[in-house]
């Protein structure tokens, strides 16, 4: 269990070196009540379905997790060894939390939960990202999400 | 995480997410996120307690109803060890195995006496998360032996050697963790990981294959 605070002085300041992409714009979409809203998770933990294909070290594209997949169904091919895997094996849901959210549209909360959920692997530069990403949102506007939550590793 | 907020948001679809490392997106400027204290590895927190987990996505979903940005906040609320942690010992007791002997000898002997507490470990969660290199556990342990020794097994069809490699380490280590936190109770993975490489044979041949690349 790392965290940036708990890393040697040499590794955070890798870390934080790391280059950022930077944007010259902010894009801001405005959207419906929390309690109207289609949510999908996107997730860069490399997860996927056991018989789906498995990420590389130059993997920039998606895959598709469905909201009803069961959790043994789940596995993980993110090719960082620091990325520490002990609490996604004991519960899915604090790296993916599809039960938290069907317990928000439950309790209309939200509006529902999408279909469809993603995970890319997050180890790649997200430049190289870029043309799945634009490709995904508009998997998800036929989707009818109008809420993506994006959840590191 | 931050770089694909904006290219989705861009596209027309609204985002929040969650930051784990702040300064990062303080800089690459997300349209909205919730940076949280929490260890790499558990952006909700804590496995296993939902009240926490549905604490923090409520959280992040609520930047969807801020009327402008962005929105950088700070999670105030720490994942605190469970109260019934320390004192872990792992289950399984590797007396019998000689610690000098053959390396592959031993990495058998032990991976016998953990494969009743992975069962047990599955059995109880329901599910493992062994798999990444879609081989059987015993094909895992004789692909990294193999590596080590030769001649090298080669990777499934598709997957460069490296990424086998890291896959089949992953999946090794998830069978020794899963198996020994098979019985209730909470265990750290900085626990596990100094368990598996001071202890076991597994950690002998892992540490072996990290000093080879």
């Amino acid at each position: 269990m790392v965290r940036l605070v708990d890393l040697s002085e040499a590794e955070r300041t890798a870390l934080l070196n790391l280059p950022c992409s930077t944007f010259s714009t902010t894009p801001w979409v405005e959207g419906l009540p929390l309690r109207e809203r289609r949510v999908a998770v996107i997730s860069t933990a490399g997860l996927h379905t056991r018989g789906d294909r498995r990420f590389g070290s130059d993997s920039a594209d998606y895959r598709i997790i469905p909201g009803d997949v069961g959790a043994n169904d789940l596995v993980t091919s993110h090719i960082a060894a620091e990325f520490d895997r002990t609490a996604f094996q004991d519960d899915v849901n604090v790296v993916l939390p599809l039960d938290r959210l069907c317990e928000l549209a439950t309790k209309d909360e939200i509006g529902s939960v999408a279909d469809f959920h993603y995970s890319f692997m997050g180890a790649t530069a997200p430049e190289a990202m870029a043309p799945a990403a634009r490709h995904l949102a508009g998997l998800l506007k036929k989707d009818r999400v109008d809420a993506a939550l994006l959840v590191p590793v | 995480m931050s770089g694909l907020a904006h290219i989705i948001e861009t596209e027309g679809v609204a985002t929040t997410l969650i930051s784990l490392v702040r300064e990062h997106t303080a800089k690459i400027r997300p349209p909205r996120a919730l940076w949280v204290p929490f260890p790499f590895g558990r952006p909700f927190g804590i496995a296993n307690d939902a009240a926490f987990q549905t604490r923090v996505l409520k959280a992040a979903l609520r930047l969807l109803e801020q009327a402008q940005g962005p929105i950088l906040e700070d999670y105030g609320e720490e994942a605190p060890l469970p109260a019934d942690h320390g004192g872990w010992l792992c289950p399984v007791s590797f007396a019998d195995v000689e610690a000098d002997g053959d390396l592959a000898t031993a990495l058998a002997a032990e991976m016998r006496l953990m494969t009743p507490w992975h069962d047990r470990a599955v059995a109880r969660r329901g599910r493992t998360i062994v798999g990444a290199l879609g081989r059987p556990i015993e094909d895992v342990a004789r692909f990294l032996l193999s590596q080590l020794d030769g001649p090298p097994v080669p990777p499934p069809p598709g997957m460069t050697a490296t990424d086998a490699v890291i896959f089949a380490t992953e999946d090794l280590k998830a069978f020794y963790f899963e198996a020994a936190t098979a019985q209730p109770g909470y265990v750290t993975g900085d626990d596990l990981a100094k368990w598996l490489y001071a202890e076991t044979a597994a950690g002998r041949l892992l540490t072996a294959l990290q000093a080879r690349s």
